[in-house]
């Protein structure tokens, strides 16, 4: 390998866990990496996961857990629309990464003989989540943020914090990306830099529904951003709706998996309207609508399924807690050594609603959560490639394959986790890979660390070798000036509104944003239907309109908020495009879209990936749909109530997580 | 001078609710920027929703900047992330009293029609505008003290040290530390410092010390121990803490600061005897 020219860099946009994984890995690797971050990379976005990290461990395996049952649960969990052979390499690498994680620090829970210890979650019968107390992903990010900051202090990586990504600059000749437009948040400065590969890790788009679990950042801009340069959206219509928030005013908080993966039960006064407080009710008055309905994995079915039961229990059903859209999630019956366990989350119970969950139950109701889909990637398959794809595999049987690396997709092919646009990668959060049609808890922190740390090396192997031959120091800095009076002259359009009057609140973009938030929350998260969709794509179409004639609240040229803020609206208005009409071609329901008028999975025409492009002279999307490689495992119907064959029963599964259990 | 409001009682505390639909002042310390003078705005906020805190008013008061004096102004600049209390973005001084403001509940703070809340931004560090400050020297100070386990690359090499329960609680809540400031802020020993070249000899603060104290516990992030501990008995070491312990007081974490302090002072003081005596 030519190894990377002299003057070689990296720039990484977003430092989450798949940001600085990634930035780790290019780092270590002798590549100087560029890092921009929205905020000081520690504060990111994955801090606020809670839960654990799967991965098949020694306890595990000895009960029958293997990687590939880890592999089949996630593309069973995803309701088969991932791209088989990435998931089954994440898989491999889990207790790898878990093993690295160890060496860097992260204080993970522990056994009294000193091993790590494991949580029960949802979609699996082993307890294969490994966690820190419930502040998981806040320690893993910690980690990462300590070796990033380590090689910051000895001259690898610079770090860019309060800068925005504005554009990539693709060299017209090459097709290449060669670098990034951004704006310093502070000076509002707008400048390119040149870079010979470019990772966007920069998350997911809950800002799009208003209200989320996710951090103020979270709008989804950079991606859209991307899209709007020609680089193709895969999955958007997919959004995850997690079964169990607490809600807010101005947003909605998460009440992690681990809640219920140590023992917490959801439930509701079985009698209408019963209005008993509820360590008033006894057992038998109440409705452990998940147990019953799913007696193996009972209050750990998919988050998909779990919060389309609590959604019916309260609209359609009119269960909910007080009438209301809420029910309980309860954990006053476990001892306090769990309470411990779960200290970080209750404390966000306490601090924000004012009761107390070791006494009272939670009441909490499902909000988005998780963007499954995003950019567009590739990959090159691995080694392992089964004359026909296989069944579904059986929990605990024995497990076609090993463990070793490079069966599920090679490593350092220069194309994993590439868009369409050569040199651009998407790592995490905000590509549509692994994840599918529903991402199973605990796999999202794996998935980010494993595209920054297996998919890092990928861009090594690029910068290595394809752009060494054409570094991007020796281009003409006459194609780098371009996009910035580009993004200059954009800037200046926006700023000059600022002269109009601002009371309208129809061009106001905070109300804009409500609006939009609103509606998207309405038509596109648990049940979708094509009337409401329409109405939804008319209401976006207006939105647009309006967004165009949008006006500034403030012309400062110093740390100008307001300004990024609206400038993000109109990209969120773009995703929500792009989610509006995918939700609408996608005529079937599969994973977390639920259409009530296709209510049934249609793998013939639909299991495929919904593939997005920007057509940039009508300034709108087009969307097709193309194959998925599922040449590993033969799609089967999804079931989580037990009848399943392939299920084990629950008396089992209880026995095999027993073993496991401790403190 | 407001503190934090009650924690007990729950039930009780229900019984009478603040009123929605009260009507609250927001007083609030702007400026444009770092050199720029410092005024105060005040605007009238409605509560509408049970929950509402300080980052859900502010976000009120961007959509419709107009003050109580009727001048329409330009919407408040401030920093958060997580609207969770876990990443430490939105830190600021709140009726005195520095904490983070998206855990700000209006209910405790101004149960009252016409209550008045007052925000602040951090005087420890430099101002950008309006509420947010600049706290790179936070995470400046982490590197001094090396807060991190050196490990030898990311290629796979097995697990890491096996620990004791006892020792994994220990280390995760000094852990969780978000490097928020207010510990500094707080803190009689921790001063504005805007020149930069000063940082490495200006007072380190309670954050820094404390993860020195947590990467000398780790099996391998002891190898690091000697530099730490000649950086933190140098200038700006753990010998300036006046053990006033403010810094414990505010720590939204409740990290035991002063536990941690301890803990180094008296390593530093072993290193120092050491180095006396064998001059390394
Ligand atoms: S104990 Fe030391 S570090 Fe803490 S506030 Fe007092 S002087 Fe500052
Ligand atoms: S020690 Fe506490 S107060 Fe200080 S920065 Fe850390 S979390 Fe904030
Ligand atoms: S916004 Fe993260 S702590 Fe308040």
């Amino acid at each position: 390998m030519a190894g990377p020219a002299k003057s070689s860099r990296v720039i990484v946009v977003g430092g989450g866990l798949a940001g600085l994984a990634g930035t780790v890995r290019i780092a270590e690797a002798g590549i100087p990496v560029d890092l921009f971050s929205l905020v000081p990379v520690k504060r990111s976005h994955s801090v606020c996961a809670q839960g654990g990290i799967n991965a098949c461990n020694d306890v595990a395996r000895q009960q029958g857990y293997s990687e590939y049952e880890h592999f089949d649960e996630t593309i069973y969990g995803g309701d088969f629309l991932a791209d088989q052979h990435p998931v089954l390499e994440m898989a491999n690498w889990a207790p790898r990464i878990i093993d690295l994680l160890d060496r860097m620090g992260v204080p993970f829970n522990r056994t009294s003989e000193g091993f790590r210890d494991l949580r029960l979650f949802g979609g699996s019968l082993f307890k294969r989540t490994h966690f820190a107390g419930a502040t998981t992903g806040q320690q893993l990010i910690y980690a990462l943020d300590e070796q990033v900051r380590r090689y910051e202090a000895e001259g690898r990586v610079t770090k860019h914090e309060f800068w925005e990504f504005l554009w990539p600059v693709i060299d017209d000749a090459s097709g290449r990306c060669v670098g990034i437009v951004a704006q310093d948040l502070r000076t509002m400065q707008i400048r390119a830099f040149r870079a010979d590969a470019v990772v966007m890790a920069t998350g997911g788009c809950g800002l799009v529904f208003g209200k989320s679990t996710m951090s103020v950042m979270c709008t989804g801009a950079a991606a859209a951003r991307c899209f709007q340069a020609g680089v193709w959206y895969g999955n958007p219509e997919m959004i995850q709706v997690h079964p169990t928030a607490i809600p807010g005013a101005d947003k909605t908080r998460l009440m992690s998996e681990s809640a219920r993966g140590e023992g917490g039960r959801v439930w509701v006064p079985r009698r209408k309207g019963d209005s008993r407080r509820p360590r008033d009710i006894p057992d038998e008055d109440r409705y452990y609508f998940l147990e019953e309905r799913y007696p193996a994995y009972k209050n750990l079915v998919p988050r998909d399924i779990a919060t389309r039961e609590i959604f019916s229990v309260c609209v359609n059903e009119g269960l909910g807690v007080a009438g209301g859209r809420q029910v309980y999630l309860d954990l006053t019956h476990l001892p306090s050594s769990t309470h411990h366990k779960l200290e970080g989350i209750l404390e966000i119970y306490k601090k924000f609603v004012g009761d107390d969950p070791q006494h009272e139950p939670m009441r909490i109701f499902p909000s988005v959560h998780y963007s499954m889909g995003g950019l567009y990637t590739t990959f090159t398959p691995g080694s392992y490639a089964p004359a026909s794809p296989r069944e579904k595999h059986k929990s605990g049987s024995a497990s076609p394959i090993d463990n070793r690396i490079g069966q599920g997709m090679q490593p350092g092919a220069v194309n994993n986790a590439m868009t369409n646009v050569p040199g651009l990668y998407a790592f995490g959060e905000a590509n549509f890979a692994y994840h599918g049609a529903n991402r199973l808890g605990a796999n999202a922190l794996l998935s980010c660390i494993f595209d920054g740390l297996f998919c890092g090396q990928s861009v090594v192997s690029f910068v290595q070798g394809e752009a060494a031959s054409a570094p991007s120091a020796g281009l003409p800095q006459g194609l780098f000036e371009r996009f910035v009076q580009q993004e200059e002259a954009k800037a200046r359009r926006l700023l000059d509104t600022t002269s109009a009057p601002q009371d309208d609140p129809a061009t106001n973009p905070y109300v804009i944003h409500r609006e939009l938030g609103d509606e998207m929350t309405d038509a596109c998260t648990v049940v979708k239907t094509e009337s409401r969709l329409q109405q939804a794509w008319k209401k976006v179409a207006d939105l647009k309109d309006r967004y165009a004639r949008v006006r500034l609240g403030d012309a400062a040229s110093w740390t100008n908020q307001t300004f990024s803020y609206t400038r993000a609206v109109g990209d969120m208005l773009v995703l929500a495009e792009a989610l509006t009409l995918a939700s609408i071609q996608r005529k079937e329901s599969r994973g977390a879209h639920y259409r009530s008028d296709f209510p049934d999975r249609n793998d013939d025409q639909f299991m495929k990936t919904s593939l997005c492009k920007w057509d940039a002279s009508s300034r709108q999307v087009k969307l097709e749909f193309i194959p998925i490689d599922a040449s590993l495992i033969r799609p089967k119907k999804r079931d989580y109530t037990g009848k399943d064959s392939s299920a084990v029963a629950g008396g089992a599964a209880e026995k095999r997580v027993a073993v496991g259990a401790s403190a | 001078m407001t503190t934090a409001a009650p924690t007990a009682a729950p039930t009780a505390a229900r019984a009478q609710q603040p009123k929605l639909g009260r009507t609250v002042i927001f007083r609030i310390l702007r400026s444009d920027g770092p050199d720029k003078p410092q005024r105060w705005e005040s605007f009238k906020v409605t509560i509408n929703e049970r929950g509402a805190n300080v980052i859900s008013c502010l976000q009120q008061i961007a959509a419709n900047p107009v003050t109580t004096d009727g001048r329409r102004t330009t919407p408040v600049v401030w920093d958060s992330g997580c609207l969770e209390e876990v990443c430490g973005a939105c830190t600021m001084v709140i009726n005195g009293k520095v904490r983070q403001s998206c855990s700000c509940l209006m209910d405790e703070y101004c149960p009252n029609d016409g209550d008045t809340i007052t925000l602040e931004p951090m005087t420890k560090f430099p101002v950008v505008r309006d509420l947010w400050v600049d706290r790179a020297r936070v995470f400046h100070n982490l590197k001094r003290v090396k807060a991190w386990v050196p490990i030898d690359g990311t290629y796979y090499l097995g697990p890491g040290p096996k620990e004791s329960p006892q020792q994994q609680d220990t280390r995760y809540v000094l852990s969780t530390c978000m490097s928020c400031g207010c510990c500094l802020e707080a803190c009689p020993q921790f001063n504005l410092e805007t020149d930069q070249q000063a940082w490495d000899s200006a007072f380190i603060g309670a954050h820094a010390i404390s993860q020195a104290r947590l990467f000398n516990m780790h099996d391998t992030g002891k190898s690091l121990e000697k530099l730490r501990l000649d950086e933190l008995s140098g200038p700006g070491g753990v010998s300036e803490c006046g053990n006033a312990q403010n810094c414990v007081k505010v720590c939204p974490k409740h990290i035991p600061l002063t536990e941690s302090i301890a803990a180094v002072g008296r390593a530093v003081t072993v290193h120092n005897l050491k180095q006396f005596f064998t001059g390394r």
